[in-house]
């Protein structure tokens, strides 16, 4: 009997690897659901204190204090906390699913300006560390292509999904540009020091850049050429239907990405990463560039800066006047999960609970581009939402209970909480 | 005395006579010229310290015969008058590779990595060659030879630099005449040692500087037992170690830590290195000093960066910009602390640049007198060669320089470099010195023309009133040639005349634009203008040196900070103890130690900080470490048991700053896990500032590292031909080396004779159970199985370090008796994490198991309390317990709860304050304190970033002027590990 059922264990250890990737997605909206006690962080900066919110058809319907009237089925969250939506900008989430296994990457493809490769067709709505994301309350993302000059379009997926097509919620929304370093790592098994030297093929790097953009405009003005899908696809960034994200940390790579866009009529440029960016705010402000900066849980990149620079960096453009979201291009997919925690970070630096909050909500709905859905706890918007016992931003009580996209009730279990509850069972612990 | 310098003459004497005597000449007629050559009127350097004036040096056959006051000169010698000069020994550089190519690197990109030696009948491993005799390569190199008598150099020491044992060198004058026979001083002069692989090979160990130096010891150990008989195969490697028993032996270290390494393995084998520096020796002039050991030390000081681009100057760092400030003081520090060292052109890229950094150096402050021994007595007596070269002495070989003055002053000019009673002429002694303002007539018009720089290339400028006449001038051979331009007719007026011995007038032919000859006088008026000396009044006047900190990097401490006695006043205390978290609560820090806990404590003389609202708690200990080490895998074998981290410590890491700045007091390095049995951990406090053996802990417990699974598989990259390729062969790979160890120790305990070997102790003991395993684990069956491996052999693995599937354990993991150090939520980044939870720790510590979170990185263990606080996300800890993962766990874990870990009276003070609660992401550490001494302070580390915003623009605004002032500069750079060169294994 016992071996049966170490045998069962194992099949279904190996089924759950193999096929069982994701929890079942939640049905629609039906009935309306109201919650009702907690208190609303809204994520534009205000809160709502024994709150009241009800939502329909996956939209919000209602939200105030407790004086406004519940609807359908009543959640009690008195003592509890509900935020929008996290929104993680700028990953590879569904594009990798281990690291080490080659055979599980689709987030990189070759070729230095292939505008026209396209996330959305291989995210993986039924991979494990997408899943992992949900009970951390991170429910929606942008699934950006890796690596080249001009590595892809993005598209931005909702968390819940039976497939690519319905977790889309917005399509090829942006076209991701890394920009030329002006300070590279030295080949040294080439002979060159180890270390960082000046990039001399920098100049001529930022002209390939301007040659691409130069033709993919003339392309878009031509009548009846032959088809370039590459410079097609830019079409959407010329007139402002799609973003460009530049990817740039130096000073003055940002002035030169910045600059060079501007100049090739590029109508809405994000700027990510941005490890520089605090000395250039004026410059930012002028030219109106939201960042999307580095995540707080990084080193320092040179010796002599500040030991907490990553960690006060987002405050310290958001002091600046810029609008802000915070994005973790640079870590790994799995890590994304602590978004709400990059946030938390920017607390301990002086920064308004509310307004981290909205670096991770509704600066980043602005950003992408989605604020008319997402982002913020508004009436009309998307109800996009999770409930938390506590803090949400504070590891200690980040802990959810509720989670809904578009007023779908979905699951807060995952490959790992189903091997917790197995060997917590096996112990007999609680 | 005077015997045995007759004796010795008569010796050198014999030796020259006898390589001419018995050698037939066909090409001329044989015969000897035994005539004196006496040098009169100099002012003669015989040491750095005996100086004659008005002196004579005789010389005959290449030697000297006596060097004087007065000196009775034999009729047949030739009189040489150097009236108003000086003569100095030559230079000897005793660490060069003059003659001698070094093998080409061999392509290897993209292969897989060769395990064994490709040679047979030699030592185990290709990058040991003490068989290399540095003569079988030798070959004269006349150009080169040239170069260096240029910048002062007779005798050279040279050998293969290659390997990490290099066999012996080779000493040889520089004599372009009579060949080899005559040139060679010695021809094994010494054995070489370096911590650097041979270029000819591809063998994979030792891939690390920590392995260098097992394999070192190693080679040490074994040639003791080979020469003991012991072993019945040749080894021509060993033979030819044992055969040059005694020598010189000269280890190139190459930076300042690596001087002490090298010291290190040399006082374990009683043998006295030369150790071959690298220029940063008086960041830890201490340190060296105690070493005890002679030094020869290279002058290459760096460059100033070209900062004039300011978004790339951003990149370097103060450090970097520090050691162009700083190093040229070397020298004088060395020789402030009495330590011998000679110098080196070694490192420079030419000889040429030998000059100008040693002035440098004496402008820094290096005496004169004591540069003169560095490059002239102490490498002969380094050497051995006093006797033979090195001073002027009765004897000595007639190696000296003839200079119009003070050898180390800017302005002189070196005219003759003796080799072995060979004149090279560098520049002509007979050339004068033209500087000055001299009235020329020229077809009857009276120019001005002033003469300055150098003797041996004058410069020229002719004028008349306030116009100028462009200008050439050149003299040489006692020819001189001037030439000049009206620039307003276009005409050139073109001067060539012989200048006299004597007199201030030169005369001679004029070649006027319209071709007719005429002839010209210049006079001379008086001394060049003014202008000259102001400047140079400039150039002499004494650089600013950036103030040392420990350690020398931005955020060094100027002083180091000092234990003091301390009251925390109304803490909220987390003792990580049975009692909890104590509201409202005191703690005394005295002698460095935790005094008392209780409330209203009264602080006699201790410093009073109020901790009203903020948390006081044990520092941090992270158990899985890789920060501040020089390298972390040794992956040229699968086992590297001999290996350790304690070798290898980097104090000056600023990830230890960071660290510290995020609450940590203790970690422990942990090897790499590129093997199944790694390397010897080094647990150390974060005493940030202090020498790296100052980190280790006292009595330190002893851990090794090993590691399972995909890694020590090689399963991620490109390798088939390394044993283990599976999770089967790992064990059997365990089993294989625990069966050894055994059969070792019982032999070794038998009392029978045996091969020391380091790797056999190191396994041993582990089976005597004196040292712990922690080790890296991932997937539940490979950690079954090191428990059952570790069972048959008698002993408990201590800790399974990521154990991410310990969760499925858990139960044989608390009988076992192994604790679990795991990350708080890591997963996903191979095959091997799939069913990673981060759950696991809650699942195991609620089954009895010892639990503690760590980083394994750099970035994440300054934020390990946040990651403590994961463990109450995921699981439900409580805080209490949580917490007590980052602290008293781990000290558990290590061994070290009896000393660290928690707050508790007789405790190291160990202590950080936070101002929040410290599990919350809010929280920041304000205070970090070990035994007493706050090494992090907000407040200090504010001043910090200020002192390093101004030195920064100090030292930008200094390389600004070198490069204006036509300075050589470099591009600006940001170094990834400083220490690291191509061919150094890390």
């Amino acid at each position: 009997m016992k071996t049966i059922k170490q045998l069962l264990i194992v099949v279904l250890v190996i089924a759950g690897f193999q096929v069982l990737a994701q929890q079942t997605p939640a049905p629609a909206q039906i009935a309306a659901i109201t919650i009702k006690g907690a208190t609303a962080h809204i994520g534009n900066g205000q809160i709502i204190e024994n709150s009241t919110i009800v939502f329909e058809h996956g939209k919000i319907t209602a939200i105030g204090n407790e004086s406004t009237s519940s609807r359908g089925r009543e959640i009690e969250a008195v003592g509890k906390h509900v935020y929008p939506g996290l929104i993680a900008p700028a990953k590879a989430l569904g594009l990798i699913e281990v690291n080490a296994v080659r055979a599980s990457n689709d987030d990189d493809e070759l070729g230095d300006f292939i505008p026209n490769v396209r996330s959305l067709i291989a995210y993986n709505a039924e991979s494990k560390v997408v899943e992992s994301m949900r009970p951390n309350g991170i429910l929606l993302g942008q699934i950006a292509p890796q690596g080249g000059r001009i590595s892809g379009t993005s598209s931005i997926v909702q968390f819940d999904a039976w497939n690519w097509e319905d977790a889309a919620i917005k399509v090829d929304d942006g076209v991701h540009l890394h920009w030329p370093r002006g300070f590279r790592r030295g080949r040294w098994w080439e002979g060159e020091p180890r270390g960082y030297l000046p990039n001399k093929k920098y100049q001529i790097q930022i002209e390939e850049v301007i040659a691409f953009m130069k033709n993919a405009k003339a392309y878009g003005k031509g009548i009846g050429v032959s088809k370039n899908e590459a410079y097609g696809e830019m079409g959407g960034v010329f007139n402002g239907s799609k973003k460009l994200y530049i990817y740039a940390d130096g000073e003055r790579e940002i002035i030169d990405a910045v600059s060079t866009a501007k100049e090739n009529g590029i109508q809405s440029i994000v700027l990510v990463g941005g490890y520089q960016a605090y000395r250039i705010i004026p410059f930012l402000k002028e030219n109106n560039i939201p960042v999307l900066v580095q995540h707080t849980h990084s080193l320092p990149s040179k010796d002599d800066d500040d030991y907490d620079l990553p960690y006060k960096l987002p405050k310290l453009l958001v002091d600046g006047g810029l609008l802000v979201a915070l994005e973790n291009s640079g870590t790994s997919n799995f890590q994304t999960r602590n978004l709400p925690f990059y946030a938390g970070q920017l607390v301990g630096q002086g920064m308004d609970k509310e307004t981290a909050l909205q670096l991770i909500t509704g600066n980043t709905a602005k950003i992408l581009g989605i604020d008319d859905a997402y982002g913020t706890l508004e009436i009309g918007k998307s109800a996009t939402l999770f409930i938390s016992e506590g803090d949400a931003l504070d590891m200690r009580t980040n802990q959810l209970t509720h989670a809904f996209i578009d007023g779908r009730e979905i699951s807060l279990e995952t490959h790992q909480t189903e091997l917790w509850k197995r060997y917590s069972e096996k112990y007999n612990q609680k | 005395m005077k015997r045995i310098q007759l004796l010795l003459s008569l010796l050198l004497f014999t030796f020259c006579g006898i390589a001419q005597d018995y050698f037939p000449k066909n090409e001329e007629l044989k015969e000897d010229n035994n005539n004196y050559t006496a040098f009169t009127n100099a002012t003669i350097y015989v040491t750095p310290n005996k100086v004659i004036k008005k002196g004579t040096l005789l010389i005959q056959n290449g030697k000297v015969v006596e060097a004087k006051r007065s000196v009775t000169i034999p009729q047949n010698a030739v009189v040489i008058n150097l009236k108003g000069k000086h003569i100095y020994p030559s230079f000897i550089d005793p660490y060069t590779s003059f003659g001698i190519e070094k093998p080409k690197g061999k392509p290897g990109q993209g292969r897989s990595p060769q395990y064994e030696a490709s040679r047979e009948g030699f030592y185990w491993n290709d990058h040991i060659k003490p068989e290399q005799k540095g003569i079988d390569s030798f070959k004269y190199d006349k150009k080169k030879a040239a170069e260096f008598r240029k910048a002062g150099f007779g005798v050279l020491n040279t050998h293969l630099m290659d390997g990490i044992a290099r066999g012996t060198g080779v000493l040889v004058a520089l004599n372009d005449d009579g060949g080899d026979g005559n040139r060679i001083v010695e021809d094994v002069s010494g054995q070489f040692f370096s911590f650097e692989k041979s270029k000819a090979s591809r063998q994979s160990y030792p891939g690390s500087l920590m392995g260098a130096m097992a394999l070192l010891r190693q080679l040490h150990y074994d040639a003791d037992w080979y020469s003991k008989g012991n072993v019945a195969t040749k080894d021509r490697s060993l033979e030819a170690l044992i055969a040059n028993k005694g020598k010189t032996s000269f280890f190139e270290a190459g930076d300042k830590g690596n001087d002490l390494r090298a010291d290190k393995i040399g006082d374990l084998f009683n043998l006295n290195y030369i150790i071959i520096g690298g220029g940063d020796e008086f960041e830890a002039i201490e340190s060296i000093k105690g070493t005890n050991a002679s030094y020869i030390i290279p002058i290459n000081f760096p460059e100033a960066y070209d900062v004039s681009d300011p978004n790339l100057a951003d990149y370097i760092s103060l450090e970097d910009m520090r050691e162009w400030n700083q190093a040229p003081a070397n020298p004088k520090i060395l020789s402030d602390n009495e330590i011998t060292f000679s110098l080196t052109t070694h490192d420079l890229k030419k000889p040429s640049e030998f000059k100008n950094n040693l002035l440098k150096a004496i402008k820094y402050g290096f005496d004169e007198t004591k540069a003169l021994a560095a490059l002239t007595t102490i490498p002969a007596q380094l050497l051995g060669e006093s006797d033979k070269i090195g001073s002027l002495e009765p004897g000595r070989y007639a190696n000296f320089l003839v200079t119009s003055g003070a050898v180390f002053d800017k302005e002189t000019t070196l005219y003759e470099n003796w080799v072995q009673g060979k004149k090279n002429v560098i520049n002509s002694k007979d050339q004068k010195d033209l500087s000055g303002d001299y009235s020329l007539i020229v077809d009857g018009k009276n120019y001005e023309l002033t003469i300055s720089g150098k003797t041996s290339k004058p410069k020229s400028e002719v004028k008349i009133g306030e116009t100028k006449y462009p200008s050439k001038l050149k003299y040489s051979n006692n020819w001189l040639t001037l030439s000049f331009t009206n620039e307003a007719t276009k005409e050139i007026y073109q001067a060539t005349g012989i200048v006299p011995k004597e007199g201030e007038r030169i005369t001679g032919k004029l070649l006027l634009p319209n071709g007719l000859e005429n002839s010209f006088i210049a006079t001379r008026t008086g001394d060049a203008s003014e202008k000259d000396k102001e400047e140079k009044e400039d150039e002499d006047s004494k650089p600013q040196i950036m103030p040392l900190t420990y350690p020398n990097i931005g955020y060094g401490f100027v002083s180091k900070p000092k234990q003091q006695d301390m009251l925390f006043k109304n803490a909220t205390v987390w003792t990580s103890e049975a009692e909890g978290i104590l509201i409202e609560t005191d703690v005394l820090v005295k002698n460095g130690e935790i005094f008392k806990i209780g409330k209203n404590l009264n602080p006699e003389d201790a410093k009073v900080i109020d901790a009203t609202g903020k948390h006081v708690t044990a520092g941090i200990i992270d158990e899985h470490s890789h920060i501040a080490a020089l390298s972390i895998n040794e992956g040229g074998h699968n086992s590297s048991a001999e290996v350790s981290i304690e070798d290898v410590i980097d104090a000056e890491d600023v990830d230890i700053y960071r660290n510290l700045a995020g609450g940590v007091t203790s970690i422990q390095i942990l090897h790499g896990s590129a093997n199944p049995i790694g390397g010897q951990s080094a647990i150390i406090k974060l005493k940030w500032g202090e020498q790296a053996d100052e980190l280790i802990y006292n009595n330190s417990p002893k851990f090794i590292k090993f590691a399972l699974g995909e890694n020590v598989k090689q399963s991620n990259w490109q390798s088939f031909k390394r044993f283990p390729q599976t999770r089967m062969g790992v064990e059997q790979l365990y089993v294989n080396y625990f069966n050894r160890a055994k059969e070792y120790d019982t032999k070794k305990k038998s009392g029978q004779p045996f091969r020391y070997d380091e790797e056999m102790e190191v396994l041993a003991q582990i089976l005597n159970g004196d040292r712990y395993i922690s080790c890296h684990s991932y997937v539940q069956s490979e950690i079954n199985m090191l428990m059952k491996v570790a069972e048959r052999f008698g002993f408990r693995i201590n800790t399974f370090t990521h154990i991410l599937e310990g969760y499925k354990v858990a139960d044989k993991m608390k009988e076992h008796g192994v604790g679990g150090s795991t990350f708080s939520d890591w997963w996903a980044y191979k095959y091997e994490v799939n069913d990673a939870i981060p759950y696991n720790a809650a699942i195991m510590a609620k089954e009895g198991v010892v639990v503690a979170i760590n980083s394994d990185d750099g970035e994440m263990s300054r934020r390990l309390n946040q990651e403590a606080a994961k463990v109450v996300k995921y699981g439900n800890m409580t805080e209490e317990e949580a917490w007590k993962m980052v602290t008293i766990n781990p000290a558990k874990l290590l061994h070290l709860d009896n000393r660290v870990g928690s707050i508790k009276e007789g405790k190291d003070a160990d202590l950080v304050l936070w101002d929040d609660h410290p599990l919350s992401v809010y929280a920041k550490a304000e205070k970090t304190i070990i035994e007493g001494v706050v090494y992090f302070d907000m407040e200090r580390d504010k001043q910090k970033r200020r002192a390093i915003k101004d030195e920064r623009s100090t030292l930008l605004k200094m390389m600004l002027k070198e490069k204006e002032d036509g300075g050589k500069t470099k591009p600006p750079m940001k170094k990834e590990n400083k220490h690291f060169h191509c061919e150094t294994i890390n």
